[in-house]
């Protein structure tokens, strides 16, 4: 997958770090297309820390400075950039604080379930034996399972459907691990698999390391190549299996915080009544940060796959050596 | 809702790779099916343990979702007679008898049992999963090959920008913009539902119904009736099909892209076989089997898809009724229909990679 083995050790440590790599090496659509994933996501994380700033009002307020309610389902006008929501929510300052729900549950999912997947991919693949059949099987049942039904039943559990802003945060970011977990699993498990028959772990065990230096220091090291990839398919996962938790009423209630998928259920009745702007734009911030991580991960998987890799760079090669041989020949 | 993409399931071993090295010693499509179907039991016993448990750890089911409602002696009566006062693993097994006697228990806010629940509103669920899958089919495929022969030229670019899109598109903002712009703005579909009230009057009450609209619209011979079942249809089969045509299209693109680039298509275009053919028949077959192997998660992935597809749309079949089940608390029937549907995920899986391996004698031997 990602050859970063390639990468010279020698290049500064910026220029070792996976996006960087891959932005370097790239050419075309897919530098294009990486840029843009990049300018995207950046612009949503500095949303999410800044919501406070951005946003005019707060995502539960219901009434202006001057104690005036909002008006209820208003079209976009100055005050109300968005417009209303039929219960009186600003839907502009909803949206940019589900930005920052959004990018909290992703990464806390992400980096939860990179660490248990790692973990026991690793030990999984290293150690062997029963305890390895036993992860593998109950990974694929749960890989073939409709994540977004594991989702909600993980969710009930957690949350009982109901809870505050930290808790319906974790309560989401669990969901979505039980249902990540097994990817990552899987994919370290069969490099370990590969790295344990390989002569610098056999050395390092006849030697006598211990194996949990064997495993984190060479297999661990040499099995997360294709990380970053995975990393980013199930990131752009993740947002949309949360949206769809709160669409299904396991988000984040109005009051606690304020999440996309919410708002678009709550939408979905406006709808028939020609109400537009209550859906439309949190569903859109929705579709631009998937998009912008589905970016990053396409041109990552493109880059790293030499059947998909743009062609150009190949070209301009061949033709520099043709114009340096006939240069050679003319010499 | 949540994909699998398709580079991911071509490169990591999956189960019936699993199965084929353990069919590989005797070989044979025989042995290969008879393992396959074995393989099913393990993964049901799984999720059906899992999901068991992972319910019980929220206390028990009446409790959640009457428990506010009731006096504390009223409650422990209801827990008695439904067996929530015994230990866990006497319920466990008790609930994994009643499941391989087809028995997955009752609802305990209308007190149906879960398999009829199942049996009602399955047919309008396979109904939609159907109509998805053809759209998706129809879409993915012809665009995929067209984009993999294209590739790096501007459809192509076109194209998997659409499929990306409608990949990150969630179903319900999907099925709310078709709504908006079709049914609200143009006003030439109807907004949801499976059919206009009256119609479904009379679908309902035509003697052995079978619950798939399209089947006993068909069966009545009216016209009228055919044309609002199928208007009906349109909108949430395109809403959940787009999803997977998205997937289809990578797919295709994907892997014609290796085929194309194989000797044997430069060998046949020597020969001087039509492009049109070359494209159809030489790069098309070798691409066909992951995509078979792939529609086999995606019916599962249509499967979890419905759930919100059915909710926006207001169809009535599982994942409508699953919702109803969740905002009513009643866990009993959402663990119920959670198992069902396991159940059918991992047989349809099973039906896949029969076909899969009919079609491709690599995946067998």
């Amino acid at each position: 997958m990602a050859d970063t083995s390639l990468v010279d050790r020698h290049e500064p440590f910026w220029k070792r770090l996976p996006v960087v790599v891959q932005l370097r090496r790239s050419t075309g659509w897919q530098r294009a297309m990486l840029i843009t994933g990049v300018v995207i996501c950046a612009l949503y994380l500095i949303v999410a820390i800044a919501a406070p700033l951005i946003a005019p009002y707060g995502f539960g307020q219901l009434q202006g400075a001057d104690g005036q309610g909002f008006p209820r389902t208003s079209a976009p006008s100055p005050e109300h950039i968005w417009g209303t929501t039929v219960g009186g929510f600003d839907v502009f300052s909803r949206v940019v604080f589900g930005a920052r729900t959004a990018v909290l549950v992703v990464i806390v999912a992400v980096v939860v379930s990179i660490a248990v997947g790692v973990v026991l991919g690793m030990v999984s693949g290293y150690i062997g034996g029963w305890l390895d059949r036993i992860l593998v099987v109950v990974a694929d049942a749960i890989y073939a399972f409709p994540s977004l039904l594991l989702a909600i039943v993980v969710s009930i559990v957690i949350s009982g459907g109901n809870s505050s802003y930290a808790g319906g945060i974790v309560a989401a970011a669990i969901s979505i691990t039980v249902v990540y977990v097994p990817q990552y699993f899987r994919v370290v498990r069969a490099e370990a698999v590969r790295l344990k028959n390989e002569a610098f772990v056999e050395s390092a065990r006849v030697m006598g390391t211990n194996p949990w230096r064997i495993m984190t220091r060479h297999v661990l090291r040499n099995s997360t190549r294709s990380l970053p990839l995975i990393l980013t398919l199930n990131a752009s996962d993740a947002i949309l299996t949360l949206a769809g938790l709160g669409f299904l009423g396991f988000g984040i209630g109005p009051t606690s915080g304020a999440e996309w998928g919410y708002d678009l259920s709550r939408a979905l009745a406006d709808v028939a009544s020609g109400v537009w702007w209550t859906g439309v734009f949190p569903g859109v911030a929705i579709v631009v940060l998937v998009l912008g991580v589905t970016f990053i991960g396409e041109s990552l998987n493109d880059i790293s796959d030499p059947r998909l890799r743009a062609r150009r760079r190949l070209k301009q090669l061949v033709s520099r050596k043709q114009a340096a041989s006939t240069e050679g020949a003319a010499a | 809702m949540t994909l699998t993409t398709p580079e991911a399931v071509e490169s990591e071993p999956t189960k019936p790779q699993q199965a084929r090295r353990s069919a590989k010693s005797s070989g044979g499509l025989g042995r290969y099916i008879l393992v396959r179907f074995l393989l099913i039991f393990p993964t049901v016993f799984i999720l059906v343990t899992l999901v068991f448990f992972l319910m019980r750890v929220i206390g028990n089911p009446i409790t959640a979702s009457v428990g506010g409602r009731l006096t504390p002696d009223q409650l422990q009566e209801r827990l008695h007679a439904a067996g929530y006062d015994r230990p866990v693993f006497v319920q466990y097994l008790e609930y994994l008898g009643g499941i391989v006697r087809g028995d997955f228990g009752m609802t305990s806010t209308d007190n149906r049992p879960i398999t009829e629940v199942i049996v009602t509103y399955g047919g309008a669920t396979a109904e939609l999963v159907f109509y998805a899958l053809i759209v998706a089919l129809v879409l993915g495929i012809p665009l995929g090959m067209l984009a993999a022969y294209v590739r790096d030229k501007w459809p192509d670019v076109l194209f998997r920008a659409l499929a990306i899109l409608t990949y990150a598109t969630p179903v319900f903002f999907g099925g709310l913009l078709l709504k908006l712009v079709f049914s609200v703005w143009l006003g030439v579909l109807p907004l949801g539902d499976r059919a206009s009230t009256r119609v479904s009057l009379v679908l309902d009450n035509i003697p052995g119904a079978t619950g798939i609209y399209l089947i006993d619209a068909l069966r009545t011979g009216n016209g009228q009736i055919i044309g609002d079942v199928l208007q009906h249809a349109v909108l949430p089969a395109l809403t959940l099909g787009l999803l997977t045509a998205g997937i289809f299209l990578r797919l295709v693109r994907a892997n014609m892209i290796g085929s194309l680039g194989s000797e044997y298509v430069d060998a046949a275009r020597s020969r001087g076989v039509r492009e049109a053919r070359l494209v159809r028949t030489h790069a098309f077959r070798p691409a066909l089997v992951p995509i078979i192997t792939v529609m086999g998660l995606q019916i599962a992935m249509l499967l979890g898809g419905s759930v919100l597809t059915e909710t926006t749309f207001g169809w009535r079949g599982l994942g409508f009724e699953l919702n109803q089940y969740l905002s009513a608390r009643d866990f009993v029937a959402v663990q119920g229909i959670v198992a069902m549907l396991a159940v059918i995920v991992a047989v349809t899986n099973f039906i896949v990679d029969v076909v899969a391996a009919l079609i491709d004698p690599r995946v067998r031997f």
